[in-house]
């Protein structure tokens, strides 16, 4: 790692002036993307700054149709969170199975959604439950939020505070991990939402991306079996050492059908 | 205790390098294999990829302080009785992490089917130790050495958390 300067401030205001600070600032949460990155010298920052001491920043809370879920909440405790394994279910099982146990422990949402990994899984969570990213500036739909591989709407110095998502009628992610490192080979997220049936697809392209032809087909008929004969097309899906393209596009129709059949209890 | 460090020392360079404490073992130093693995405020965490200023304030504990010097703790205990360990490299990577997974996985796990596989995600797929460490928690001396240690709540539970798949 090349030398940088560490900040743990205590609260968010000092972190985001630390942020606007000159030369270049990243926050630092679980660091199971970061620290890997900086001693790799991929990345060269001048100054980290911690959101660990942050209180406001970690937490669940779970009202009567949302549940808000703290930037700095470990995957492990979003898994465990008896609340939301009752108000939803598919984001906590979504988490526990993120990484392995260690990464869990460490990793936090607000690093997984700003950082953007083709391959990670909350990206399809809040992109099919037409989730907000709640920013100290702003909010940010879904919609708006994932811009490309691993870019998206957030500035610079703009911290994530908080995720919401509405509870859904019904919804499940269906993964196929890669087996060596748990990333998703693909991801398929799918939610019956107030306004609409959602399908967020992860792992499969260069950012998660939603599948209106299995929404609409959802939409008449929420069943596994309105999707038979349906799939993407290959073109621009990833295609390397782990699976070709063609492969993702059918892993695609076959997961999407996996987490239709676990929405409805299957 | 108390130690001056860059910023960009890692805790397990603070660990073994400043502090002598060999026990953690650094073996891919890229978050894959858990071979550092160590307990930070009671989580098992990569300790090759957390910074010991990420620590500050923090109580780690590492192999050498899961139990009073010259005694076992049970896991290491039921490690040891199956040999369940190849090389021994990363095996206080496995027994840190073996003693968290125990401590969070409560009674319910008896019956519920559901939490249960994400564990049998442990790191070190690589290593052929884990298929042996997954066996020797099934064998009846281990169930015993765990079902006195406090970090295990029901025999029954130790034994499907580790039932092979
Ligand atoms: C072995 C291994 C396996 C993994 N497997 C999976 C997997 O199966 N699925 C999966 O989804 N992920 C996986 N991950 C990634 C893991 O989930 C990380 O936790 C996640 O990518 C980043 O979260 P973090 O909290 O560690 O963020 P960090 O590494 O600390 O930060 C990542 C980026 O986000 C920025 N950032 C962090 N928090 C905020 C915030 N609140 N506001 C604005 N910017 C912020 C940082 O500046 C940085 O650029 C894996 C990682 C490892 C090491
Ligand atoms: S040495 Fe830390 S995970 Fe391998």
């Amino acid at each position: 790692m090349y030398p940088f300067e560490y900040l743990k401030p205590a609260d968010l205001q000092s972190a985001v002036k630390s942020a606007s600070a000159s030369g270049e600032n990243k926050f630092i949460a679980g660091g199971m993307t970061l620290l890997p990155t900086l001693k790799l010298r991929l990345a060269r920052p001048d100054r980290l700054i911690d959101l660990s001491r942050i209180t406001e920043l970690t937490g669940i809370r779970v009202e009567a149709n949302r549940v808000e879920i703290g930037a700095m909440t470990r995957h492990a405790d979003v898994a465990r969170s008896a609340e939301l394994r009752r108000a939803l279910p598919a984001l906590a099982a979504l988490a526990g199975g993120i990484g392995d146990p260690l990464v869990r422990n460490r990793g936090t949402i607000g690093g997984s959604i700003a950082n953007n990994d083709p391959a990670a899984d909350y990206p399809s969570a809040l992109l099919a439950l037409a989730g907000i990213v709640i920013t100290n500036q702003r909010e940010i739909a879904a919609d708006d939020f994932f811009t490309g591989m691993f870019s998206t709407a957030l500035k610079s110095s703009e911290v994530i505070t908080q995720l919401r998502f509405d509870i859904p009628k019904r919804a499940a992610y269906a993964k196929y991990p890669n087996p060596a490192s748990r990333y998703a080979m693909v991801g398929v997220f799918v939610a019956d939402t107030a306004t609409g049936i959602r399908v967020a697809v992860t792992g499969a392209g260069p950012c998660v991306f939603r599948v209106a032809l299995f929404e609409a087909a959802l939409a008449k008929r929420f069943t596994p079996d309105a999707l038979e004969g349906l799939s993407i097309p290959a073109d621009n899906l990833n295609n390397d050492l782990h699976g070709s393209a063609e492969y993702r596009a059918s892993l695609v129709s076959v997961m999407a059908k996996r987490a239709v059949a676990a929405a409805l209890g299957g | 205790m108390s130690a001056d460090v860059e910023e960009r020392t890692l805790l397990v360079e603070l660990l073994r390098k400043n502090l002598l404490l060999t026990g953690t073992h650094v073996g891919c130093d890229t978050t894959q294999c858990g071979a550092c693995v160590v307990h930070v405020d009671g989580r098992a965490v990569k300790s090759c990829t957390m910074l010991a200023a990420q620590a500050d304030g923090a109580q780690v504990t590492t192999i050498e302080g899961l139990a009073p010097k010259g005694a076992l703790h049970p896991v290491q205990a039921a490690f040891r009785a199956n040999h369940a360990l190849q090389c021994g490299f990363c095996t206080p990577g496995m027994i840190m992490t073996a003693v968290e997974l125990l401590t969070h996985n409560p009674k319910s796990d008896r019956t519920g089917n559901s939490r249960r596989p994400r564990w049998q995600h442990l790191p070190l797929y690589r290593i052929s130790q884990h298929r042996q460490g997954r066996r020797r928690c099934r064998a009846d001396d281990a169930r015993d050495g765990l079902r006195s240690g406090r970090c295990i709540h029901s025999n029954t539970s130790s034994r499907r958390i580790y039932s092979l798949p």
